[in-house]
């Protein structure tokens, strides 16, 4: 499977090289071409520079693979006679015509380096060219690209793709980028006409050109002006985007928090067990979905490795509760009713996993990778960006709530959970095993935990120590939200989140943690129940 | 043959203690290396590998014959990350366990909180991380870089032609001391290089910082600014983590906001999947990359130690092999583990150092070591991409801030001091 994938990959290089040379221009100019590309593989990065400059304004489409390959490190040199390569895995590739050359002994060829003020050159290069690229999204990021150096040069290329271009998302890009470059420079109707265009959006690109525009003393007076009035609606509306950026922002700490403190809202808010070791509950959580992943890279082919991480939620689920059991029934429930000796056994508990852990996978951070689907993310609005692991984590912490509202309203077990949590005696007394409900309840709490873990693995550290870091905040979403009650815990996770996330750029991240942690102090002394308070065995202690 | 049986235990104290059944060097009382790392905490994840590296550098020596015909033998305690714990702890080694010298801290405040301690009974410490300077104790050698070895050439580096001519800087770091020291040197370079202060912006966040969705979206804007931006970062353990990926997810590259990490090395990156990373930046003495027989023979000795491949060399790591090296070339100097006499024996102490040169100690109790900026590539190494031309002499004290300028660290006569105005004699 793998070698057939890195054959069509090979094929693929092949035939983009094959492809670009059939596009060759005139002799005279394959010539200082040939020249160039030898110059890429250079020693000087002054030359190397130089040459990705030049091969940008020649214009000729064979340089696209070259220059990439310079950027992603895949560009080598052969020693013999100085060449350039371009290697794709084991097998090279001259970058001139594109001949196929098979695997080369390591010792023939060495790596050409590039460093990020190549890559910068490379890419605004590379934008000029691939503006009249084959593949619809490179020239849409080409047309964005643009944007950034607004020389008369790039507007000339964009004048001539405006023609030819038909996609009307890249032709949006396009005129947009052009704008810019007519700000600059042009006629004065032809600057006003432009910013005239530019006032509506909220991108801070925007906002800084235009800025520059205003106080630039050589421009016209009425040119400024317009500018500067344009500015005045683009501040307005990115004030608004700013503050909706910090709602999302709020909403995902606030599911992040959710997920991390939903176990516990079950474990300390229904059964009233102070436990200090449902941080590790997520953390073996998240190692599950560590081991997992080695398992699934070690079998499944490339393509299915991403969903390891599907596979990872049911499995800590099971590996954490099964923990949680296991604590349950060792240790919690000899200790029910003594609040601080729960809290001393499962404190004891937390470092007895913590250095189990670190015996077992020693004390380094461990690779939990995004899988592509999660990687990156989108622009909503200009100046509003969504990462895509924010908002699968936001539609995975509601799932995970809905299933635990159904789990309580809609099974018999719920049910049980319910009745012992109102009064256990009766419960008792009606015949529900009260210590099996006790068990499994923790374990559905642990569990929970571990499948927090699988998805906190994604935005943070995997290491011993991952539990410490929620645990306080944990505590504090259930106390805040109301001991026993998921809508307090819900409504809880939601508002520290967006308080935090509010405060954050007024107050900076060290003192607005400060301000939340006083606001919580002072509304627990208001109202010591919470948000939601409940009646019930929890409410009784 | 090595036995080596460790305690874990619970909240309390993990001891270890390595016991060797060599014959001959068995009739000497041993010589004894305290080795005072966390191994339990969040400390942990850094220390254990101290921790691993000088028992590596003690079963090298002791294979080799021992030191003055004795044997070495290492103590280990368990500073669980508790910057108090650090001085009961250092007090034990001394006091009770007798020991010779002391490799150990990573924190600076856990140095801070050992350093009265040390001073007080006379003591030697061995501090391999590269910290905020501004401190030169008579019982302490740094062989970690102070600010002008790493965070000055980075900056350097940053602001010519081949560093992207960056001309915005924001400078982000964890809320303690390290970097709050770090940050004041760089902000007073910068702005004696001219940069206005609209053009500097500085952030800390707390220890373990986790959501860095506010902060990565405002250096985002920051850059925006049309001007060529850099992050210089002090971000400690690990909140790098969740940083980075936040900073892949925002889509922010290395050839639009270069990151340079002075608190980032290859055991870090471990914990990283680079693919998005690759061309962000770190500044350190000393990468598992550099290609040098010494080095190569330190990474071999270090995954046969280890009996594993996989595990990566880094920064603070050799500079505990430069200063073991170094600690035992003074002792042989001075055919004594004598406090007095070795700390005269160690100034001048050349080591041939991994990363390629030879690593010289200075009489302000730092070294001299030669400055490497490194690219993250996606492999989780780092590839050399400057270097400075020799090495750079650390300097205790600040040349940028104006109340450090004026002092001198130098423990020969006629100084004799670690911060003065005026020679003592």
């Amino acid at each position: 499977m793998s070698w057939l994938m890195a054959r069509l990959r090979a094929v693929a290089v092949a035939t983009a090289i094959a492809l670009a040379a059939a596009l060759a221009a005139s002799p005279a100019c394959a010539q200082q071409f040939d020249e160039l590309i030898r110059k890429l593989a250079s020693d000087d990065f002054g030359e190397k520079l130089d040459a990705a400059e030049k091969l940008g304004a020649l214009g000729d489409g064979r340089a696209i693979p070259a220059l990439k390959a310079l950027s992603d490190g895949t560009l080598f040199l052969r020693k013999a006679d100085g060449a350039a390569l371009i290697a794709d895995g084991a097998r090279y590739f001259e970058a001139v015509g594109g001949k196929a050359l098979g695997e080369l002994p390591a010792g023939d060829v060495e790596k050409v380096r590039a460093n990020n003020r190549l890559r910068g050159a490379i890419s605004a290069s590379l934008s000029k060219l691939s503006l009249f690229s084959d593949d619809r999204a490179t020239r849409l990021a080409a047309a964005r690209e643009a944007f950034k150096s607004p020389t008369p040069e790039t507007a000339a290329a964009l004048e001539r793709a405006l023609k030819s271009e038909k996609d009307p998302e890249i032709l949006t890009a396009i005129r947009f980028s052009l704008n810019a470059a007519k700000v600059r420079a042009g006629s004065v109707e032809d600057r006003l006409k432009a910013i005239a265009t530019m006032a509506g959006t909220a991108d801070p690109q925007v906002k800084n050109l235009l800025t520059g525009v205003s106080n630039d003393k050589d421009a016209p007076p009425e040119v400024r002006k317009a500018a500067a009035e344009a500015l005045v609606s683009i501040e307005r509306t990115l004030a608004i985007v700013g503050v909706a950026e910090n709602v999302f922002q709020g909403i995902s700490l606030g599911s992040v928090l959710l997920l991390a403190a939903v176990g516990l809202a079950i474990t300390f808010g229904v059964m009233g067990v102070i436990n200090m070791a449902h941080g590790e509950m997520i953390m073996l959580g998240a190692y599950t979905a560590y081991t997992v992943q080695i398992v699934c890279r070690a079998l499944l082919p490339k393509e299915f490795v991403g969903f390891y991480l599907v596979i990872s939620v049911p499995i800590a689920f099971v590996v954490a509760g099964a923990v949680g059991i296991l604590i349950e029934r060792t240790v919690i429930r000899f200790l029910y009713g003594r609040p601080l000796d729960t809290m001393l056994a499962t404190w004891g508990l937390s470092l007895i996993l913590q250095q189990a852990v670190r015996s077992i996978f020693d004390a380094q951070n461990k690779e939990v990778a995004n899988p592509a689907w999660m990687t990156g993310g989108f622009e909503l609005i200009p100046g509003f960006f969504v990462a895509w692991n924010r908002l699968y984590i936001i539609v995975f912490c509601l799932m995970v709530l809905l299933a635990i509202v159904a789990l309580l309203r809609r099974t018999s077990f719920g049910l049980h959970m319910r009745a012992v949590t109102q009064n256990r005696d009766m419960a008792a007394a009606m015949g529900i095993p009260t210590a099996r409900i006790d068990a499994l309840t923790f374990g559905l709490g642990s569990g929970l935990a571990g499948i927090a873990g699988v998805a906190l693995s994604q935005v943070g550290n995997v290491s011993p120590n991952l539990g410490t870091i929620y645990i306080v905040d944990s505590f504090l979403v259930v106390v805040f939200g109301g001991v026993g009650n998921l809508l307090g815990t819900l409504v809880g996770a939601l508002s520290l989140g967006i308080i935090n996330k509010l405060l954050e750029p007024v107050a900076g991240a060290v003192l607005g943690k400060v301000a939340v942690l006083v606001f919580i102090i002072l509304f627990i002394q208001r109202r010591p129940r919470g948000l939601f308070a409940l009646k019930g065995r929890a409410a009784d202690s | 043959m090595k036995k080596l049986s460790m305690l874990a235990g619970a909240a309390s104290v993990v001891g270890a203690i390595v016991a060797w059944s060599a014959g001959a060097l068995a009739q000497l009382p041993p010589i004894k290396v305290g080795v005072l790392h966390s191994l339990s905490g969040t400390m942990a994840i850094s220390e254990t590998t101290l921790k691993d590296t000088v028992l590596m550098m003690v079963d090298d020596i002791n294979k080799k014959g021992g030191l003055l015909g004795r044997r070495v033998e290492a103590v280990v305690v368990d500073p669980a990350s508790n910057w108090p714990l650090f001085a009961e702890k250092a007090r034990e080694l001394i006091q009770k366990e007798k020991v010779d010298v002391v490799f150990g801290c990573w924190t600076s405040v856990s140095r801070k909180s050992v350093l009265p301690v040390f001073e007080e009974l006379n003591g030697l410490l061995f501090y391999p991380v590269q910290y905020e300077g501004e401190e030169s104790s008579r019982n302490v050698f740094y062989t970690g870089a102070a600010p002008n070895q790493q965070a000055i050439p980075a900056v350097e580096y940053l602001m010519s032609k081949e560093g992207g001519e960056v001309k915005r800087w924001v400078l982000a770091g964890t809320d303690y001391v390290y970097p709050r020291t770090t940050n004041k040197i760089l902000e007073a370079f910068l702005k004696a290089k001219g940069v206005a202060p609209a053009d500097i912006m500085i952030n800390y966040t707390p220890f373990g910082h986790s959501d860095w969705q506010t902060i990565v979206a405002d250096i985002k804007k920051f850059a925006a600014a049309g001007k060529k931006t850099a992050v210089v970062s002090t971000i400690n353990g690990d909140a790098n983590v969740p940083f980075y990926k936040e900073l892949a997810n925002a889509g922010i590259q290395a050839k639009d906001v270069p990151v340079v990490a002075f608190s980032v090395g290859e055991e870090e990156l471990a914990g990283i999947d680079t693919k998005n990373l690759v061309g962000h930046l770190a500044a350190w003495n000393y990468f598992q990359s550099v290609k040098s027989p010494v080095n190569d023979a330190f990474i071999k000795q270090w995954k046969a130690f280890i009996k594993n491949d996989k595990r990566v060399t880094n920064d603070p790591m050799e500079a505990t092999y430069i200063g073991f090296k170094m600690w035992t070339q003074a002792v042989q100097q001075a055919g004594t583990t004598n406090v007095d006499a070795v700390r005269q024996a160690m100034y001048g102490q050349k080591v041939m150092a991994p990363g390629g040169f030879e690593s010289v100690m200075n009489t302000n109790h730092h070294l001299s070591k030669p400055v490497l900026i490194g690219e993250i590539q996606a492999n989780g190494q780092f590839e050399i991409v400057w270097q400075t031309k020799g090495p750079v002499k650390a300097d205790a004290w600040s040349k940028y801030i104006p109340e450090s300028a004026k002092l001198t660290a130098d423990w020969t006569y006629p100084w004799v001091c670690g911060n003065c105005e005026k020679p003592k004699y």
